[in-house]
Protein backbone atom coordinates (compact mmCIF):
# COMPACT_ATOMS: atom_id res chain seq x y z
CA UNK A 1 0.00 0.00 0.00
CA UNK A 2 2.47 2.29 1.26
CA UNK A 3 5.06 1.53 -1.79
CA UNK A 4 2.40 1.71 -4.30
CA UNK A 5 1.56 5.63 -2.56
CA UNK A 6 5.39 6.27 -2.87
CA UNK A 7 5.79 5.82 -6.39
CA UNK A 8 2.63 8.00 -7.27
CA UNK A 9 3.33 10.74 -5.01
CA UNK A 10 6.68 11.87 -5.15
CA UNK A 11 7.91 13.64 -8.69
CA UNK A 12 10.95 11.77 -10.10
CA UNK A 13 13.12 14.85 -11.24
CA UNK A 14 14.87 14.81 -14.97
CA UNK A 15 18.92 14.51 -15.06
CA UNK A 16 18.88 18.81 -16.15
CA UNK A 17 16.63 19.42 -13.20
CA UNK A 18 18.76 17.70 -10.73
CA UNK A 19 21.69 19.14 -12.24
CA UNK A 20 20.02 22.69 -12.16
CA UNK A 21 18.66 22.11 -8.38
CA UNK A 22 22.67 20.77 -7.55
CA UNK A 23 23.99 24.59 -9.11
CA UNK A 24 21.39 26.39 -7.02
CA UNK A 25 22.07 24.72 -3.73
CA UNK A 26 25.87 25.21 -4.05
CA UNK A 27 25.47 28.68 -5.40
CA UNK A 28 22.71 29.68 -2.28
CA UNK A 29 25.69 27.66 0.14
CA UNK A 30 28.47 29.96 -0.90
CA UNK A 31 26.57 33.06 -0.74
CA UNK A 32 25.18 32.20 2.74
CA UNK A 33 28.69 31.07 3.90
CA UNK A 34 29.87 34.42 2.59
CA UNK A 35 27.04 36.23 4.48
CA UNK A 36 27.98 34.77 7.84
CA UNK A 37 31.70 35.77 7.06
CA UNK A 38 30.99 39.23 6.08
CA UNK A 39 29.25 40.15 9.11
CA UNK A 40 31.84 38.31 11.13
CA UNK A 41 34.29 40.68 9.71
CA UNK A 42 32.50 43.93 9.68
CA UNK A 43 31.22 42.95 13.30
CA UNK A 44 34.78 43.04 14.55
CA UNK A 45 36.12 45.88 11.94
CA UNK A 46 33.50 48.14 13.25
CA UNK A 47 34.01 47.33 17.31
CA UNK A 48 37.70 47.03 16.39
CA UNK A 49 39.90 46.36 20.21
CA UNK A 50 36.78 47.50 21.71
CA UNK A 51 34.62 44.48 21.12
CA UNK A 52 36.72 42.81 24.47
CA UNK A 53 36.19 45.92 26.29
CA UNK A 54 32.41 45.78 27.72
CA UNK A 55 30.70 45.58 30.60
CA UNK A 56 29.17 42.19 30.43
CA UNK B 1 -2.51 12.04 1.05
CA UNK B 2 -5.67 11.81 -1.51
CA UNK B 3 -5.46 15.18 -2.70
CA UNK B 4 -2.16 14.50 -4.56
CA UNK B 5 -3.06 12.21 -7.50
CA UNK B 6 -2.20 11.45 -10.75
CA UNK B 7 -3.00 14.36 -12.89
CA UNK B 8 -1.63 16.93 -10.77
CA UNK B 9 1.37 14.80 -11.09
CA UNK B 10 1.69 15.18 -14.67
CA UNK B 11 2.43 19.06 -14.03
CA UNK B 12 5.45 18.19 -12.78
CA UNK B 13 7.32 18.77 -15.70
CA UNK B 14 6.57 22.30 -15.87
CA UNK B 15 6.66 23.20 -12.50
CA UNK B 16 10.07 22.05 -11.60
CA UNK B 17 12.99 24.72 -12.01
CA UNK B 18 15.55 24.14 -14.53
CA UNK B 19 17.24 27.48 -13.71
CA UNK B 20 20.84 27.25 -12.68
CA UNK B 21 22.80 29.51 -10.21
CA UNK B 22 24.25 31.00 -13.68
CA UNK B 23 20.67 32.11 -14.46
CA UNK B 24 19.58 33.85 -11.32
CA UNK B 25 23.16 35.72 -11.93
CA UNK B 26 22.34 36.91 -15.13
CA UNK B 27 19.10 38.74 -13.54
CA UNK B 28 21.35 40.57 -12.15
CA UNK B 29 22.56 42.46 -15.01
CA UNK B 30 26.35 41.38 -14.51
CA UNK B 31 27.47 44.15 -17.33
CA UNK B 32 25.41 47.00 -15.37
CA UNK B 33 26.51 45.96 -12.50
CA UNK B 34 30.54 46.19 -13.08
CA UNK B 35 29.56 49.38 -14.10
CA UNK B 36 28.06 50.13 -10.74
CA UNK B 37 31.01 48.96 -8.93
CA UNK B 38 33.17 51.12 -10.44
CA UNK B 39 31.34 54.53 -10.30
CA UNK B 40 30.28 53.54 -6.40
CA UNK B 41 34.10 52.56 -5.56
CA UNK B 42 34.75 56.06 -7.36
CA UNK B 43 32.69 58.16 -5.23
CA UNK B 44 33.42 56.32 -2.07
CA UNK B 45 37.26 56.80 -2.62
CA UNK B 46 37.27 60.07 -3.56
CA UNK B 47 35.02 61.24 -0.32
CA UNK B 48 36.95 63.50 1.90
CA UNK B 49 36.78 60.62 4.93
CA UNK B 50 38.10 57.65 3.68
CA UNK B 51 36.38 54.36 5.54
CA UNK B 52 37.91 51.94 6.91
CA UNK B 53 38.49 49.06 4.16
CA UNK B 54 36.52 46.53 4.93
CA UNK B 55 33.83 48.75 5.40
CA UNK B 56 34.05 49.86 2.01
CA UNK B 57 34.14 46.99 -0.10
CA UNK B 58 31.04 45.71 1.61
CA UNK B 59 29.26 48.76 1.38
CA UNK B 60 30.34 48.62 -2.58
CA UNK B 61 29.40 45.35 -2.72
CA UNK B 62 26.16 45.91 -1.09
CA UNK B 63 25.39 48.65 -3.39
CA UNK B 64 26.11 46.00 -6.32
CA UNK B 65 23.76 43.52 -5.03
CA UNK B 66 21.03 46.27 -4.61
CA UNK B 67 21.76 47.50 -7.92
CA UNK B 68 21.65 43.75 -9.42
CA UNK B 69 17.71 43.05 -7.22
CA UNK B 70 16.51 46.22 -9.63
CA UNK B 71 17.66 44.45 -12.19
CA UNK B 72 16.27 41.20 -11.10
CA UNK B 73 13.16 43.28 -10.56
CA UNK B 74 13.34 45.12 -14.23
CA UNK B 75 13.61 41.76 -15.97
CA UNK B 76 10.46 40.13 -13.69
CA UNK B 77 8.26 43.04 -14.82
CA UNK B 78 9.45 43.31 -18.48
CA UNK B 79 9.67 39.71 -19.54
CA UNK B 80 6.04 40.51 -21.89
CA UNK B 81 8.51 43.12 -24.01
CA UNK B 82 11.65 41.81 -23.66
CA UNK B 83 10.21 38.55 -25.29
CA UNK B 84 9.88 40.23 -28.08
CA UNK B 85 13.14 42.09 -28.58
CA UNK B 86 15.66 40.23 -30.14
CA UNK B 87 18.48 41.87 -27.87
CA UNK B 88 16.62 40.58 -25.03
CA UNK B 89 15.32 37.64 -25.71
CA UNK B 90 17.22 35.43 -24.29
CA UNK B 91 17.09 36.47 -20.58
CA UNK B 92 16.47 33.85 -18.43
CA UNK B 93 12.43 34.75 -17.85
CA UNK B 94 11.60 34.93 -21.45
CA UNK B 95 13.85 31.91 -22.40
CA UNK B 96 11.60 30.07 -19.86
CA UNK B 97 14.99 29.50 -17.48
CA UNK B 98 13.76 31.21 -14.54
CA UNK B 99 9.71 31.28 -13.62
CA UNK B 100 9.06 35.14 -13.39
CA UNK B 101 7.59 34.62 -9.55
CA UNK B 102 11.16 33.36 -8.63
CA UNK B 103 12.61 36.22 -10.26
CA UNK B 104 10.45 38.81 -8.03
CA UNK B 105 11.43 36.68 -4.96
CA UNK B 106 14.97 36.59 -5.43
CA UNK B 107 14.63 40.34 -6.57
CA UNK B 108 12.58 41.28 -3.34
CA UNK B 109 15.21 39.44 -1.28
CA UNK B 110 18.25 40.92 -2.44
CA UNK B 111 16.61 44.48 -2.00
CA UNK B 112 16.10 44.08 1.35
CA UNK B 113 19.21 42.54 2.54
CA UNK B 114 21.18 44.78 0.82
CA UNK B 115 19.80 48.03 1.84
CA UNK B 116 20.08 46.13 5.24
CA UNK B 117 23.68 45.30 5.39
CA UNK B 118 24.81 49.07 4.13
CA UNK B 119 22.48 50.53 6.72
CA UNK B 120 24.07 48.17 9.22
CA UNK B 121 27.61 48.89 7.47
CA UNK B 122 28.26 52.30 6.34
CA UNK B 123 24.98 54.95 7.57
CA UNK B 124 21.59 55.12 6.60
CA UNK B 125 21.68 57.94 4.92
CA UNK B 126 23.14 55.84 2.31
CA UNK B 127 20.91 52.72 3.00
CA UNK B 128 18.04 54.84 2.36
CA UNK B 129 19.43 56.38 -1.24
CA UNK B 130 19.82 52.77 -2.36
CA UNK B 131 16.09 51.77 -1.26
CA UNK B 132 15.32 54.79 -3.24
CA UNK B 133 17.56 53.73 -6.15
CA UNK B 134 16.16 50.26 -6.32
CA UNK B 135 12.09 51.51 -6.20
CA UNK B 136 13.05 54.69 -8.75
CA UNK B 137 14.10 52.14 -10.85
CA UNK B 138 12.26 49.56 -10.47
CA UNK B 139 8.59 50.96 -10.14
CA UNK B 140 8.87 54.62 -11.61
CA UNK B 141 11.52 53.79 -14.56
CA UNK B 142 10.31 50.05 -15.27
CA UNK B 143 6.96 50.16 -14.47
CA UNK B 144 6.10 53.59 -15.24
CA UNK B 145 7.73 55.77 -17.39
CA UNK B 146 9.87 53.02 -19.54
CA UNK B 147 6.21 52.48 -21.39
CA UNK B 148 4.86 55.63 -21.44
CA UNK B 149 7.13 58.53 -22.58
CA UNK B 150 10.19 59.44 -24.80
CA UNK B 151 11.77 60.49 -21.80
CA UNK B 152 12.12 57.57 -20.45
CA UNK B 153 15.69 56.68 -19.90
CA UNK B 154 16.43 60.59 -19.40
CA UNK B 155 14.53 60.85 -15.65
CA UNK B 156 15.42 56.46 -15.51
CA UNK B 157 18.81 57.87 -15.86
CA UNK B 158 18.82 59.04 -12.21
CA UNK B 159 18.60 55.37 -11.03
CA UNK B 160 21.93 54.43 -12.66
CA UNK B 161 23.55 57.71 -11.85
CA UNK B 162 23.00 57.42 -7.67
CA UNK B 163 25.41 54.65 -7.15
CA UNK B 164 28.36 57.28 -7.32
CA UNK B 165 26.71 59.66 -4.89
CA UNK B 166 25.97 56.66 -2.19
CA UNK B 167 29.63 55.73 -2.06
CA UNK B 168 30.88 58.95 -1.46
CA UNK B 169 27.37 58.98 1.26
CA UNK B 170 28.18 55.40 2.45
CA UNK B 171 31.88 57.20 3.27
CA UNK B 172 30.84 60.88 4.84
CA UNK B 173 27.72 60.12 6.09
CA UNK B 174 26.17 63.70 4.14
CA UNK B 175 25.51 64.75 0.72
CA UNK B 176 27.99 67.28 -1.04
CA UNK B 177 28.25 69.39 -4.11
CA UNK B 178 31.09 66.92 -5.17
CA UNK B 179 28.80 63.92 -5.09
CA UNK B 180 26.24 65.77 -7.34
CA UNK B 181 28.65 66.27 -9.90
CA UNK B 182 29.66 62.31 -10.23
CA UNK B 183 25.82 61.95 -10.36
CA UNK B 184 25.18 64.83 -13.10
CA UNK B 185 28.24 63.53 -15.44
CA UNK B 186 25.86 60.25 -15.41
CA UNK B 187 22.36 61.63 -15.52
CA UNK B 188 23.79 63.62 -18.66
CA UNK B 189 25.44 60.80 -20.19
CA UNK B 190 22.46 58.37 -20.01
CA UNK B 191 20.34 60.39 -22.94
CA UNK B 192 23.61 60.37 -25.38
CA UNK B 193 24.24 56.72 -24.95
CA UNK B 194 20.99 54.98 -24.72
CA UNK B 195 20.03 57.12 -27.53
CA UNK B 196 22.70 55.88 -29.45
CA UNK B 197 21.45 52.33 -29.10
CA UNK B 198 18.23 53.47 -29.58
CA UNK B 199 18.75 54.55 -33.51
CA UNK B 200 20.32 51.40 -34.28
CA UNK B 201 17.70 49.17 -32.69
CA UNK B 202 14.97 51.09 -33.90
CA UNK B 203 13.33 48.28 -35.26
CA UNK B 204 13.18 45.93 -31.97
CA UNK B 205 12.03 48.94 -29.32
CA UNK B 206 9.13 48.95 -32.24
CA UNK B 207 7.96 45.66 -32.05
CA UNK B 208 7.69 45.27 -28.53
CA UNK B 209 6.05 49.06 -28.02
CA UNK B 210 8.40 50.78 -26.54
CA UNK B 211 8.34 54.49 -27.10
CA UNK B 212 12.19 55.30 -27.17
CA UNK B 213 12.59 58.57 -28.79
CA UNK B 214 13.39 57.59 -32.62
CA UNK B 215 10.63 56.05 -32.94
CA UNK B 216 8.45 59.19 -31.09
CA UNK B 217 10.33 62.07 -32.25
CA UNK B 218 12.00 60.90 -35.19
CA UNK B 219 15.58 60.27 -35.69
CA UNK B 220 16.09 63.96 -36.85
CA UNK B 221 15.49 65.21 -33.83
CA UNK B 222 16.75 62.05 -31.58
CA UNK B 223 19.80 63.33 -33.26
CA UNK B 224 20.25 66.92 -32.58
CA UNK B 225 19.03 65.91 -28.44
CA UNK B 226 21.80 63.40 -28.86
CA UNK B 227 24.37 66.25 -29.65
CA UNK B 228 22.49 68.73 -27.54
CA UNK B 229 23.46 66.21 -24.76
CA UNK B 230 26.74 65.90 -25.68
CA UNK B 231 28.04 69.41 -25.04
CA UNK B 232 26.54 69.25 -21.94
CA UNK B 233 28.30 65.89 -21.22
CA UNK B 234 31.46 67.49 -22.24
CA UNK B 235 30.71 70.67 -19.99
CA UNK B 236 30.16 68.33 -16.76
CA UNK B 237 33.09 66.43 -16.87
CA UNK B 238 35.24 69.36 -16.73
CA UNK B 239 33.08 70.47 -13.61
CA UNK B 240 35.41 68.73 -11.23
CA UNK B 241 38.46 70.85 -12.36
CA UNK B 242 36.68 74.21 -12.84
CA UNK B 243 35.42 73.86 -8.94
CA UNK B 244 38.78 72.53 -7.44
CA UNK B 245 37.76 69.05 -6.46
CA UNK B 246 39.88 68.07 -9.27
CA UNK B 247 43.79 69.28 -10.95
CA UNK B 248 44.08 70.92 -13.98
CA UNK B 249 45.87 68.00 -15.51
CA UNK B 250 42.52 66.20 -14.81
CA UNK B 251 40.76 69.69 -16.63
CA UNK B 252 42.50 68.94 -19.59
CA UNK B 253 41.84 65.31 -20.07
CA UNK B 254 38.63 65.67 -19.38
CA UNK B 255 37.77 68.38 -21.63
CA UNK B 256 39.61 66.12 -24.65
CA UNK B 257 37.59 63.10 -23.65
CA UNK B 258 34.80 65.63 -23.93
CA UNK B 259 35.30 66.90 -27.14
CA UNK B 260 35.47 62.99 -28.48
CA UNK B 261 32.25 63.06 -27.25
CA UNK B 262 30.50 65.97 -29.14
CA UNK B 263 32.93 64.55 -32.80
CA UNK B 264 31.09 61.13 -31.95
CA UNK B 265 27.59 63.45 -31.53
CA UNK B 266 28.29 65.26 -34.19
CA UNK B 267 29.17 62.53 -36.88
CA UNK B 268 25.55 61.32 -35.65
CA UNK B 269 23.86 64.35 -36.39
CA UNK B 270 25.81 64.86 -39.56
CA UNK B 271 26.05 61.57 -41.56
CA UNK B 272 22.84 59.60 -40.31
CA UNK B 273 24.70 56.57 -40.85
CA UNK B 274 23.83 53.54 -38.71
CA UNK B 275 27.68 53.15 -38.23
CA UNK B 276 27.86 56.62 -36.88
CA UNK B 277 25.73 55.70 -34.16
CA UNK B 278 27.52 52.36 -33.01
CA UNK B 279 30.54 54.58 -32.67
CA UNK B 280 29.02 57.06 -30.76
CA UNK B 281 27.13 54.10 -28.26
CA UNK B 282 31.09 52.19 -28.40
CA UNK B 283 32.62 56.09 -27.27
CA UNK B 284 30.28 56.90 -24.53
CA UNK B 285 31.16 53.51 -22.75
CA UNK B 286 34.78 54.50 -22.99
CA UNK B 287 33.57 57.64 -22.01
CA UNK B 288 32.61 56.77 -18.65
CA UNK B 289 35.04 54.69 -17.85
CA UNK B 290 37.56 56.74 -18.28
CA UNK B 291 36.46 60.03 -17.07
CA UNK B 292 35.32 58.07 -13.39
CA UNK B 293 38.94 56.59 -13.67
CA UNK B 294 40.42 60.05 -14.62
CA UNK B 295 38.86 61.08 -11.39
CA UNK B 296 40.00 58.11 -9.42
CA UNK B 297 43.74 58.84 -10.32
CA UNK B 298 43.68 62.53 -10.22
CA UNK B 299 42.17 62.23 -6.42
CA UNK B 300 45.04 59.53 -5.69
CA UNK B 301 47.86 61.49 -7.20
CA UNK B 302 46.84 64.94 -5.38
CA UNK B 303 46.15 63.59 -1.64
CA UNK B 304 49.29 61.36 -2.08
CA UNK B 305 51.04 64.79 -2.93
CA UNK B 306 49.41 66.07 -0.16
CA UNK B 307 47.53 69.24 -2.41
Amino acid sequence: MMAADQKQDFVELTDAQKKARRSRSIALGLALGALVIVFYVITLAKFGPAILDRVL
Amino acid sequence: MALVDGRHLGLSDVSVSEATAGDFVALLKPRVMSLVVFTAFVGLVVAPVLPNPLIAIVSIAAIAVGAGASGALNMWFDADIDRLMARTAGRPIPAGRVRPADALAFGLVLSALSVMTLGLVANWLAASMLAFTIFFYAVIYTMWLKRSTPQNIVIGGAAGAFPPMIGWTAATGTIGLESAILFLIIFLWTPPHFWALALFSKSDYAKAGIPMMPNVAGEASTRRQIFAYSLLVAVTGVLPALLGYSSLVFGVAAAALGAGFVWYAWRVLATAETRAAKALFGYSLLYLFAIFALILVDHIAMRSIGA
